[in-house]
Parts: C-alpha cells; structure tokens; sequence
C-alpha cells in the first residue's frame, strides 16, 4: 500500500525489554505489571508531542494478555496512561506476534482515511508471569490450535527447528549453524550498545563459541539451541503516527520525523503448512509489496529491522527481502554485511534476540528504532545512514510466517 | 524377577522424614517412569510411603506433588511423547497435570508397617536405630511372601550385621543417598559377600536411572562419607579445644570454623556441618560407629555437653537451620554457643582479634564458590596450599595441619578398606560433600 499522503512517525519511545539478562529481573518478586509498561510508553511518547489533547485515537497492539495476564479488552486502558486520553477512541488489535506491526497499520490506515491526524500506537506483552514452558503453550496460540498436539513442548522453537533442519539439509549445517552464532552474536553486541535492551548486560567474551552449544533434542528441539532463540520478554512500546497537519499540531519539526512510504501486509492460511521450509514467502509477499509501494528496491535500504525470533528466521528473512538468493543468507551474514559495521545494518539495537521479544510491543519497538536510527537519537548504537540509501524497512512476522507487517521508511531530512 | 516387576511394589519406611521423603520421591518418579512405557500398560504399580507419624503425611504428600511438578516441568519434551497417545491431552499443562496425576496415583501413604508386606523392595529410611531397623526388617521379612530386597539408607550400621539380626539371607545392602536426595548426586553402595548378583546389578540399575553417581563402599561402620566426616568432625572439636588454652572457647570455635571453611575452600566450616547434619545426629552416628572401632576411640565429650543442655542443631520443617555451635539469622552463623557460659556471644564481639590472631589470608585462597566453579580447580587448590605451607602465620599454618589430617582419614579409610580406591574417596567428598577437591591430594604433603 502506498501512502495516498505523507505519513510520518514521531516521538517514539521503549520501555526496558524485561526477563532474563536484566540483572533488576527476578523471577521470585513481584514485577510491573501490563499497566506499568503501557502507562511508561504511552507517557514516553505523549510527553514529546505536548500531551494527550494532540492524539485524535489509541491503538493498543498485543497478542496474548488475555492469556499471560487474564486480561483483556486493552484499548480501554488508554485513559489510565494520562485522564486527557480518556474518552477518545482506542482499539485493541492483534495478529500473534506481528500486533505492534498491525498496530502501525490500523494507525496509518487511520490517518489516510482522514479520521485522525494523531494516533498513538503502543505494543505491549508481559509474558513473564508464566513459566517459560507455559509460556510455549500460550505462544502456541500463533498456530493452529489443532496442531497444537502433535507440535513441540516448546511450539515455535519446534516450528522453526524444522525449517533449520530443512535448510541445514539443502545448504549444510556447519556454515548454518555458523551463520546462526554470527547472528546472536551481532544481536548481543548491538544490544550491548542500547540501554533498553534486554541483552544490555550480556558480558559474555566469546558469544560465537556459547552460540555453537551443541543443540539437545532431550530437553528443547532438534536444531536450536536456546541462543537460537529471542528471550521472554516484558515490555512495550509507543510511537506518534501523524499527517502533516498532525506533525504541525504536535509542534516536532520534520528533522525528528520519519516518512512511512510503503506498506506491505499480508496473512496466509493458518491452517496450512509452508509449502517450501526453507523460504519465509509471506514476508517476502508483504516485503515485496512495500518496497514496490515505497517506489524502491532492496539495495536502496540503509538498514533493516527483521522479525529475528529465531536466528533461522533472521537468515531467512536475508532471503525473503531479496538481499541473498535462497540458501545464501548465512553466507551474506557470514560475511559481515548484517553487522553494524557492514554494507545493510540489521537490527541495529539488538532485534528481537538481543533487544528482547515482548512479542506485542515488538511491531512498535522496530518503527522506534528506524525512528531513532533516521533521527541521530540511537545513542550509542547510532548507525550512519548513506545519503544515496535514505531508507529502512521493518518486518513483522506473526507465527510462522502467517501474518506479515513490512513498512518502508525514508529520513526526512 | 527383572527390572520392573522389581518396582512393581515398593515401600518407603519413615517417607515422611528428612531422607525418606527424598527417596520417595525419587522412586515414585523412576516407578512412574516404568509404568509409562507401553509395554508396561497394563501392569499395576505401587508405592507406599510408610511412615509411624501420621500428621506428617498431608505435609509429605504436598511436597512430593510440588516436586513431581517441578520434575515435570524439566521433562516435558519427553512427557509429551509419552502422552502422545491421549488426545485429550494437548497443552503442556494437560500433560504435566497428567504426569502429576499419574505419579501421586502410584504412592499410597499410611502409618501401618503391614503396608509392606506385598512389597518387592524395600526402602528403609527410618532412625539410625540397629535395633528398631532389625525389627521392621524382621516383621516384614516373616509376612511377606515375596522374598523382598531390603535398601537400607544407614549411613553407619553395618549391613551384614543387621542381615545377620533381621534373617534376611543376603536380601539387604546398604543405598545411602546423601541429603537431600533429590539434588545430592552421591549414592554410597554398600554390598556385602551374601548379596546376589542380580540385587547388585538392579541396584546399579536403579541408581544409574535416578542419575546418581554410585561409590562402592565396603561394609565397615560408618562407611567412606561418615568415616571421612565423624573423624574429621572430631579433629575440628579436638582442635577448638586445644586452642582453647590460649583463648575462650567459643572464640577458638569460631576460629576453627573459619580455618575449616575460609582457609580449606569448603562449603561450609566444620562446626556449621555438624550443625546442618545435627549435633545429636553426629553424637549418634559416633556412639554407632565407636563399638566397631578397635583402634579409636569416636567420641567426644563436648557433643555430649552440648546434647545434654539442648542444643542439638538441625533443620525446622521448612528446611532453615537451628542453633548448635553456632546460632543463625537467615542461614549465617551470628554468634557461637559458649559451654562455660551456656549462651550465645555474638561473633562481632570477637571476631577482630580472633581474626587478628589467625593472622591474614594469601590472596591465592579463594572462596568455596569461586574455587568450586574455576575450571581449573585442583591447580588453583594447589597453589592456595602451596602458599599456605610457607606463610608464616597461625591460622595458615593449622589449616595445612587440617587439610593433612583429612588426608590421613581417607588414606586410612582405603588402607581399612572401606574404600577401594582413593579416587572414590575423594568422589564421596566432591559429590556428596561439595569440597572442591578430594582429601587425598598431593598439595600439603
């Protein structure tokens, strides 16, 4: 979809990505719940636009709280983040893993349709109320529940254990699996660089080595090993979608905008299982369908922001966007061109293995930080963007490759 | 009979103490372990945790729920398998649930001693009683038509006289798990001449599934771990009171306490240990070892004092320490028991000069928890010691005259044969001790 006007996202704002790694993070004492994290976020970003009379509408993206946290109806906590929200029109909306991204699209879709010129869009998950192997089930949720019985203990890490085992067949499972701790380790290492993340912490000396930990088919799946994996994570995130009129109202000049000039969404049957293991062709449909919007191609991108919940996904969503061909992904990764410092940055704060995988908030948590890396606020993980490449794009996968939000951006300024 | 009509019926006597809930626990889930094979469908399994005090099998039978729970959680990728037959069961949390169900469904609790007269093997758990032990062996050994195997977890009588007492004809060995048998990955296998094969070979068997780690210990009182501890325990007492001379005696406790643990990189000083174990615990284990000692004499006379007067160390029912030598607030000893006094002093009264006296640490002595996690451990313990030999202070200089004397109990244990070899020693004090190196070691030769 291209925008019929320009839409830019402002104001953005992350919580810290809570769980394991985090050393305030203890599993045995009470935590922050859901409104905790929606009322920092919310409060993050309103604060940078004059307050909550600017917003015209609320969009609350999330997957499971109804599950984690027996909670539901999520919109109506917009009023509780600051009382002048309260009485404007919010909604809750969801697609697994990919709500935040859906969240951006309902946001947009809103602003084009002239209904508002402001809308907050917040992600969140607090997933850390459950063990993590009760957490599998309700993550599992994603998927067909009918298939829910013969999947893994852990579903998803199952799920994506086979595309490896697949990819490891057809492309070979040593450059693979090297190509997998090349991955966790660029993950890490900008992580190390964003105070939010997750992963901020992480001392370890040789992350390539840990990443190489032999996987153990008795007590998690056949191919990944828990580096393979994004963490459990609590968090949110919010950002600012706005026209231009809603750009002016807010009082943010362009320089602190991002433009959004294409949108790709797309959902397959839930129901059916991926006719080719090793080819993520959902995200590629939907990628494809923002970068033709956006009027671009793949080598246009200064930096990529990809749904890596697995280290396989982040390969092959290397392949999806058109930067490798098929079975060439861990090779691009291998050498170096995913890594900070080389020729397209991905997930320049950690992704979702580094920064952390609140899995409703991770949507928004990409758009942050496009918007950050295109407006000099990342920080220490500040990336250069080359003038002749002013774009980034963001992929959000639901389940397995089910539901799909790619947004291309492009640096105002 | 093989492996598993063996676990077709078993019983735990005293279930409901410190070891036997342990042990229950652990045969319960190697029971349920059988039962879920296939092949297994339609046989019928039993476990009764036998024990005289009725009041504690409700709290018994929670904390084996919580732990089946927790040994679920670790297993479910194999649970699910297992389960994969039972289409009502698709979550996670149906098959935990499931497996909870199954297990809890295995154990019969109950107070009677009659309870056991089914059973195939036997495992006894009940106080270090000879008498007591060869009662319940003997009862059940006279009703019960199926010649059962007896398990005995004494950590100190020996086995072939209680076989000898109780008329079981070889049907008993000695499976000592060390405390809590859950975690604790020692167990002490102590056979005798009369043992069957096949009773030896289930008995590795079964130890091999519950994943413990099996020393063979010969059957002489006390065996390798209470005959390293009960001597080394006497040692540390003998010393505190020699030092005695030069300075109170709760002060020359705590000093000794803390050359034992801070100079030797031990979990915990020696007068902590027999706290944890129980003052009157290891008064007992003595008075049951010392007839069997010819050459020795496994006795002293400050437990005594402290048992007479009450303070008995051990643990309350959820696990957290009681005073004996020393007293605790949240697990850390605060003060230390004064016998002339018959109070408690507080350790900030005394520590400086006690510490002062002891002199200074070489920088190469590290703490229990860091020697224990170095991947390098003995070549650090070596170096510590090698320093501790030349310092020339006094608290340096007693603990290279503990660490000797530990040595010398577990040479004499392999030259008694009790051991078979140092190496099993020194595994009986890695795995069921914590030390971070083996008694028998080259470093303070």
């Amino acid at each position: 979809m291209k925008p019929s006007k320009k839409i830019f996202m402002i104001a953005g704002y992350n919580t810290i990505s809570m769980g394991t790694g985090r050393k305030e993070f203890n599993p045995r004492k009470e935590r922050p719940g859901l409104e905790h994290y929606i009322k920092e976020a919310g409060e993050g970003t309103i604060r940078q636009i004059g307050g909550g009379e600017h917003v015209d509408e609320g969009v609350v993206g999330n997957f499971m709280a109804s599950r984690f946290n027996k909670q539901a109806h999520l919109g109506a906590f917009l009023g509780m983040i600051d009382p002048s929200l309260r009485l404007k029109p919010a909604t809750r909306v969801e697609g697994a893993c990919a709500s935040g991204g859906l969240a951006l699209v309902t946001g947009i879709k809103s602003a084009l349709a002239g209904s508002a010129e402001v809308v907050l869009a917040l992600g969140v998950e607090v997933q850390n109320t459950v063990k993590a192997i009760y957490g599998a089930d309700i993550l599992a949720g994603a998927g067909w529940f009918q298939r829910r019985k013969e999947g893994h203990a852990y579903f998803f890490p199952g799920q994506f254990s086979d595309r490896a085992g697949v990819y490891f067949e057809k492309y070979g499972r040593d450059k693979s699996r090297k190509a997998f701790a090349r991955w966790y380790r660029n993950a890490v290492e900008n992580a190390r660089l964003c105070p939010t993340a997750q992963e901020f912490e992480n001392k370890t000396a040789d992350l390539e080595v840990l990443a190489l930990t032999e996987p153990n088919p008795k007590s998690f799946t056949d191919h990944l090993n828990v580096f393979d994996c994004s963490k459990v994570s609590d968090g949110a995130s919010a950002i600012a979608i706005v026209t231009e009129e809603g750009l002016n109202r807010c009082g943010v000049a362009l320089k602190d905008a991002v433009e959004v000039v294409g949108i790709g969404h797309a959902t397959d049957d839930l129901t059916a299982l991926p006719a080719d293991p090793t080819r993520l062709d959902t995200v590629a449909h939907a990628v494809k369908i923002a970068l033709e919007s956006a009027g671009i191609t793949a080598s246009d991108l200064a930096t990529v922001e990809t749904h890596d919940c697995f280290t396989i996904a982040g390969i092959l969503g290397v392949e999806a966007i058109g930067l490798a061909p098929q079975g060439k992904g861990a090779d691009f990764v291998l050498d170096g061109h995913t890594a900070r410092d080389g020729k397209i940055p991905f997930n320049t704060t950690g992704g979702l293995i580094g920064w952390g995988h609140p899995t409703g908030a991770t949507g928004v948590h990409q758009a942050v930080t496009i918007w950050e890396q295109f407006t000099g606020k990342a920080g220490d993980a500040q990336i250069s963007i080359p003038a002749d490449r002013p774009y980034g794009l963001t992929i959000n996968m639901g389940g397995d490759d089910r539901t799909v939000v790619a947004i291309v951006y492009k640096k105002t300024v | 009979m093989e492996y598993t009509e063996r676990l077709s019926n078993v019983s735990v006597l005293g279930a409901a103490g410190k070891m036997g809930s342990g042990i229950l626990l652990l045969s319960a889930l190697e029971v349920a372990d059988q039962m879920l094979k296939p092949e297994n469908k339609d046989k019928h399994f039993v476990v009764n945790a036998v024990d005289v005090t009725s009041s504690a099998l409700p709290g018994l039978m929670k904390y084996i729920r919580a732990q089946v729970l927790k040994a679920a959680e670790k297993k479910t990728v194999l649970l699910r398998k297992l389960y994969a037959g039972r289409k009502d069961l698709i979550e996670n949390s149906d098959i935990i649930g499931a497996y909870i169900e199954d297990v809890m469904g295995i154990i019969r609790p109950g107070i009677r001693i009659e309870a056991a007269y089914e059973s195939t093997l036997i495992f006894e758990a009940v106080s270090e009683n000879a008498g007591l032990k060869t009662r319940l062996f003997n009862q059940i050994n006279e009703n019960n038509p199926n010649k059962p195997w007896f398990f005995t977890n004494t950590s100190s009588v020996p086995i072939g006289g209680l076989d000898k007492e109780a008329g079981l004809d070889g049907r008993i060995l000695g499976f000592h798990f060390y405390n809590p048998p859950a975690v604790q990955k020692l167990v002490e296998l102590i056979t005798t001449p009369s043992n069957s094969n096949g009773m030896k070979e289930f008995a590795l068997q079964l130890a091999k599934n519950m994943r413990k780690v099996v020393v063979p210990s010969n059957d002489i009182a006390g065996f390798i771990g209470n005959g390293h501890f009960m001597r080394d325990a006497l040692y540390g007492i003998n010393q505190a009171t020699v030092l005695s001379s030069d300075m109170p005696l709760h002060e020359a406790i705590y000093a000794i306490n803390r050359i034992s643990q801070d100079y030797l990189m031990r979990p915990m000083g020696i007068f902590q240990l027999i706290d944890y174990v129980g003052v009157d615990v290891v008064r007992f284990i003595m008075n049951v070892m010392n007839p069997y000692m010819a050459d020795e004499n496994l006795h002293s006379p400050l437990l005594d004092q402290l048992f007479e007067v009450g303070v008995k160390g051990g643990q309350f029912a959820d696990g957290s320490q009681k005073d004996g030598f020393l007293k605790y607030e949240k697990g850390k000893p605060v003060a230390v028991y004064s016998p002339e006094k018959g109070a408690y002093i507080p350790v900030s009264d005394f520590a400086n000069s006690v510490d002062t006296w002891l002199g200074t640490l070489p920088e190469s002595v590290l703490s229990w928890k860091n020697l224990v996690k170095a991947p390098n451990k003995e070549m650090l313990a070596a170096k510590a010691f090698s320093d501790l030999k030349t310092f020339q202070e006094k608290g340096a200089a007693m603990a290279v005259q503990y660490a000797r004397h530990s040595r010398e109990i577990g040479m004499k244990l392999v030259s008694d044969g009790v051991a078979v070899t140092a190496e099993d020693v020194n595994t009986v004090l890695l795995t069921g001790f914590f030390h971070a190196y083996g008694p028998i070691n080259d470093f303070v030769v």
